[in-house]
């Protein structure tokens, strides 16, 4: 049932030599191409605006924190015999106390991006445009607020969980934590336990921040596996 | 003339009619609104942060807790995710069993969503006539999953079980009679398919009493005529799916134009609204329940004639059988890496989305090839439309943000996350 205005790949190709030649750009994958931070603003309004192609609608944005990409937890290549506690004593992702979460992490070329979910409702066609921010200490993007309006909220939760700034957001303020929370939650250095937890203290009669008293702990390593058909799943 | 000053008032979070945990700050002048600042958050999990440190089967029973009025469509969008980035098919029977469970599941939310738009404008009896449907609806959720909500039903590859023979029924007590008992378990004696039948027989006339009491009630009217409205082209800046932007006039709906499972298979219709208003997106959601109901019926036709499978039998994907592990080394061996590790997902990004009963529920699953996902960010429909409230309630009556919050459904659940 799709519909006859849905581009094929041949138009799509004439699309992107033809608008957006002059801008840097590659395939991730077939949905989803990458651009240069710096021409953020143009590209997108060219999607937004183009003829052939029209994304009316932002669908979503998602801001990855790449800096534990394809780092496991656990050696599934080669055995030895240090026992189940390899796999679960080492500080990693979703491990991390306060004290260790800094130093730990990993550098990956780019360490945050952002992808924007494009959805042209007259094509019935999806398309995912990514960012890498530039700056790993402090990230930041252009703002898309004046190209589509629903990326208002979008961008204020990106900059609340994985503190990428927009610059040119209106008003970009936390939205999903509470006031004065400290931190950004999706980040992989951030600790999965938190690092503050919540009392009410009898004596001053209000609720009041502490830091938290739960150690953290994992039951399951994050273990990465070929899709290797020859090796079983006793391997 | 008195002067009027503007002033600005606090809304929730514990108001009724805020859905949950809304906090508004609210710009007022006079009864006018002038800006609508919500403070969301106060549901705040970290699905999205939990999900991450778990591999990908244990995190099925978080997402029926994302939109708690619409569990197993949540579950549907992960599951879907799930399996399209492990490239598996699944049996043809849990493909109707999984649709009619969205339909059921369409049924359900937009009854919570009429009863609660209702209640906070006005109208009591419509929340407990919609409250007497929803009570059958979830007797189907328990007879499938064992619970009324958070069902856990979906599971990548399938269903977690086939649909069963028998109905529970009602048990004589001091407080039901054995009369009373016989009458309640009257549609209950056959299959579950049957119950489900009867349902079907008996909603259409349902939908008809809640529209007499309410379509054409004057007072009614006058609370959602010319309310809230949004144009075409603003509903798309803004982001809108499902109801909000058929209500504005776009037929619009992956069920039709992006479909999932057997959905290219059967027929129904889209309603669409003209005018963008609170009135328009109220009748596009009554259409939508007739054609829910009619989408159940050709499912149970199927499903009445066709056995099967429910679940796919990769092992390493779905847990083999009790007696399979207990006769067979190899079985056994699946199920203990199974529930142990679970299955690593190759590296990649995928986006799945599904008509969810508020919009376009849509899962981004990233992953590194490991057996937790990297990222997992779902797009709930109800975030960008309380984002679009602002907007909504400018140069309304104070009162009209109650009848604005109603018509954009809101779940604190999703939107939260």
């Amino acid at each position: 049932m799709n519909n006859k205005n849905t581009p094929n790949n041949n138009q799509l190709k004439t699309l992107f030599d033809k608008d957006f030649s002059k801008f840097c750009f590659s395939f991730e994958d077939k949905n989803t191409v990458v651009f240069e931070e710096e021409n953020l603003i143009e590209v997108m309004t060219l999607f937004h605006e183009n003829d052939l192609l029209q994304f009316e609608i932002l669908i979503d944005i998602i801001a990855v924190d790449y800096s534990d990409f394809g780092i496991s937890e656990w050696n599934a290549k080669n055995a030895n015999n240090k026992g189940y506690s390899r796999g679960i004593t080492k500080d990693s992702s979703g491990r991390y106390t306060y004290e260790t979460s800094k130093k730990n992490h990993n550098q990956p070329k780019k360490r945050f991006a952002a992808i924007y979910n494009l959805l042209s409702v007259t094509s019935n066609f999806r398309l995912n445009v990514k960012f890498y921010c530039n700056e790993d200490d402090t990230p930041s993007l252009s703002s898309v607020t004046s190209i589509w309006s629903s990326a208002d909220w979008y961008e204020r939760e990106a900059y609340d969980l994985l503190g990428i700034v927009f610059t040119g957001h209106p008003d970009l303020r936390r939205l999903l934590t509470d006031y004065g929370f400290i931190g950004h939650p999706l980040r992989k250095d951030f600790p999965l336990i938190g690092n503050v937890e919540v009392n009410y203290d009898l004596d001053k009669e209000r609720v009041v921040y502490q830091p938290v008293t739960i150690k953290p702990r994992v039951l399951i390593p994050k273990v990465i596996r070929g899709n290797d058909k020859e090796e079983g799943p006793s391997g | 003339m008195a002067e009027i000053k503007s002033f600005t008032m606090n809304f929730g979070p514990q108001h009724p009619s805020a859905h949950g945990v809304l906090r508004l700050i609210l710009e007022l002048e006079g009864e006018v609104i002038v800006r609508a600042d919500p403070h969301i958050g106060l549901l705040h999990r970290g699905t999205e942060k939990l999900a991450e440190s778990k591999p990908y089967n244990q995190s099925i029973g978080y997402m029926d807790r994302l939109d708690y009025v619409s569990m197993m469509s949540n579950e549907h969008a992960y599951v879907l995710a799930i399996e399209k980035s492990l490239g598996i098919e699944i049996p043809e029977r849990a493909k109707y069993i999984r649709v009619m469970f969205d339909e059921i599941t369409r049924i359900l939310n937009h009854l919570l969503w009429l009863g609660a738009h209702a209640l906070d404008i006005g109208a009591m009896s419509v929340f407990l006539y919609a409250f007497r449907e929803r009570e059958d609806l979830m007797d189907c959720y328990e007879a499938v999953s064992g619970t009324r909500m958070h069902a856990t039903y979906y599971r990548p590859g399938g269903v977690a079980k086939d649909l069963p023979l028998h109905m529970p029924k009602y048990e004589e007590s001091k407080w039901k009679s054995k009369k009373e008992v016989t009458k309640l378990n009257e549609s209950r004696e056959g299959t579950l398919l049957d119950f489900i039948e009867d349902f079907t027989n008996r909603f259409p006339n349902c939908v008809d009493e809640y529209e007499s009491l309410l379509t054409d009630n004057r007072i009614w009217k006058q609370r959602t005529v010319d309310i809230g409205i949004v144009t075409k082209e603003r509903a798309f800046q803004l982001g809108f799916t499902g109801p909000m932007l058929r209500g504005s006039g776009v037929a619009w709906d992956l069920r039709k134009k992006q479909p999932y499972e057997v959905y290219k298979e059967i027929d129904f219709d889209i309603p669409i609204g003209t005018n963008g208003d609170c009135y328009d997106r109220y009748l596009v959601r009554m259409e939508e329940m007739r054609q829910s109901n009619k989408i159940i019926k050709q499912c149970i036709k199927w499903l009445n004639n066709n056995s099967g499978e429910v679940i796919s039998n990769n092992n390493k994907i779905t847990p083999p059988s009790r007696d399979e592990v207990k006769e067979d080394m190899e079985s056994l061996i699946y199920h203990f890496k199974l529930f142990t590790e679970g299955y690593c997902i190759p590296e990649g990004e995928v986006y799945c989305a599904v008509e969810h009963p508020k919009g376009e529920f849509g899962v981004t699953l990233i992953s590194d090839g490991s057996n937790k996902p990297y990222r997992l960010k779902m797009r709930a429909p109800g975030f960008p439309h309380l984002a679009a409230l602002n907007e909504m309630v400018k140069g309304h009556m104070i009162s009209d943000v109650v009848a604005i919050i109603g018509t954009q459904d809101i779940v604190f659940g999703e939107i939260d996350r």
